[in-house]
């Protein structure tokens, strides 16, 4: 959860100073700077794991990214000294940046999901994730609402923007199917009564899609074949070059602070 | 409970670095005072997750308490329960006026999905017209929306629904 609200919040920061016009650019900057502050909770609080059970993740904290550090393990270690294959995001996250419709397709679907996500950890066992989930929820409404729209603009829009939304649907659509597809560390977190399989979200977030996709007079794609492997650290290319740039400054200088 | 009041009282002196106007704890985050054992318990939630201010607010109150003489003060962040615009006091709400920000509306229209919702009349902090439209959802920080009113055409900050 952690790993996707970081990347993604890096992958919309890129449009900071580019957007299609100054409302918007600081808008999607806004949506970025959320999902960054989601990811530091969530990395706070798994920082505070680790360094209070350092024998149950023994074998993690051997990863070469841990090694180097002396002490306790902070949010910015666990952001910036794993390797691609140490991330476990959705593989959606990580595709690059693509044109305006194409962030915006993806921004809804992953919007969609978090906030069934969210609402689900808000209710589960886990006190800290479900107050995490709790103030993360409030900005998802505004995420949702806001790519929705967009979605809605571009679909209904002109012929160019109709032409890049469905290209981008066309292109994203494969993406989709890991958000319900569980993973090991998904199932254990259901066992412990923290999540539900996501699995049961797929339902509810379709529909959701087709609110808007019907306004937008775009056509659900019916081909159901996913791409996978982000939650298990096998990636895109695209990964080992945002970490390239993301990571660039603690790799290169360990330790700097403002 | 009279060392409390004073330290509500020293807080009250420090302002939000993004709205200056507004104390921390009129915008109402501050959660709670408490003595400890060993010195002073502040604690504080996020207005957003990724408020930037936080640790700069944190900062402040470190360095404001310990100036007057309360130490150590350690600082406590806690989300839940989640902070919305409810926690704002009235007196906040008019200082915002006064500045320039409408303040937000009592009853929170927006705060649903829905596709292409709007507040209903937002105020204007200039004129107190209610013919206003909103520009952007998303404002020069994250807690605010940026408007314009129709008839003195001033464009305003509005402190968002949350």
């Amino acid at each position: 959860m952690a790993d996707d609200a970081l990347l993604l919040g890096h992958r919309n920061s890129e449009w900071t100073g580019h957007g299609p016009n100054l409302e918007q650019d600081i808008a999607i900057s806004n949506i970025a700077l959320d999902q960054i502050g989601q990811a530091r909770n969530f990395y706070q609080y798994a920082a505070l794991q680790f360094n209070e059970n350092r024998n149950a993740y023994a074998p993690l904290l051997q990863s070469p990214a841990f090694r180097q550090v002396s002490g306790s393990i902070d949010e910015d270690n666990l952001a910036y000294l794993r390797n691609a294959n140490e991330f476990k995001n959705h593989l959606l996250v990580e595709l690059n940046r693509g044109d305006w419709a194409f962030t915006i397709v993806r921004q809804f679907f992953i919007s969609a999901y978090q906030q069934l996500l969210y609402t689900d950890l808000q209710k589960g066992t886990n006190k800290q994730l479900a107050a995490i989930a709790e103030k993360s929820l409030k900005e998802l409404s505004y995420h949702v609402r806001w790519s929705g729209e967009w979605v809605i603009r571009l679909g209904d829009g002109t012929e160019e923007s109709n032409r890049r939304i469905i290209n981008a649907v066309d292109q994203l659509w494969p993406y989709t199917g890991e958000l319900f597809l569980p993973a090991d560390f998904q199932q254990m977190a259901a066992e412990q009564g923290i999540l539900t399989d996501p699995a049961s979200y797929r339902q509810n977030w379709l529909e959701k899609i087709q609110e808007a996709f019907a306004q937008a007079g775009l056509p659900i794609p019916s081909n159901n074949w996913w791409q996978k492997g982000g939650k298990q650290g096998i990636h895109t290319e695209h990964l080992g070059y945002l970490l390239a740039e993301m990571q660039y400054l603690q790799r290169s200088y360990p330790g700097s602070v403002w | 409970m009279v060392v409390t009041n004073t330290i509500w009282k020293l807080l009250e002196e420090i302002t939000d670095p993004e709205v200056p106007v507004l104390s921390i704890v009129d915008l109402g985050i501050v959660r709670a005072v408490n003595e400890k054992d060993n010195g002073i318990e502040v604690t504080i939630t996020p207005t957003y997750s990724g408020c930037p201010a936080m640790d700069l607010i944190a900062q402040q109150i470190r360095l404001q308490l310990s100036s007057h003489g309360f130490a150590p003060v350690s600082v406590k962040t806690i989300l839940s329960p989640a902070w919305t615009t409810e926690w704002m006091t009235e007196a906040g709400k008019e200082k915002l006026r006064a500045y320039g920000i409408a303040p937000p509306n009592p009853k929170q229209q927006v705060c649903t999905p829905d596709f292409f919702q709007q507040e209903e009349a937002v105020q204007c902090p200039h004129c107190r017209s209610h013919r206003t439209h909103r520009i952007s959802e998303f404002g020069s920080t994250a807690c605010k929306a940026l408007y314009r009113c129709d008839d003195c055409q001033e464009p305003f900050d509005y402190f968002k629904c949350h």
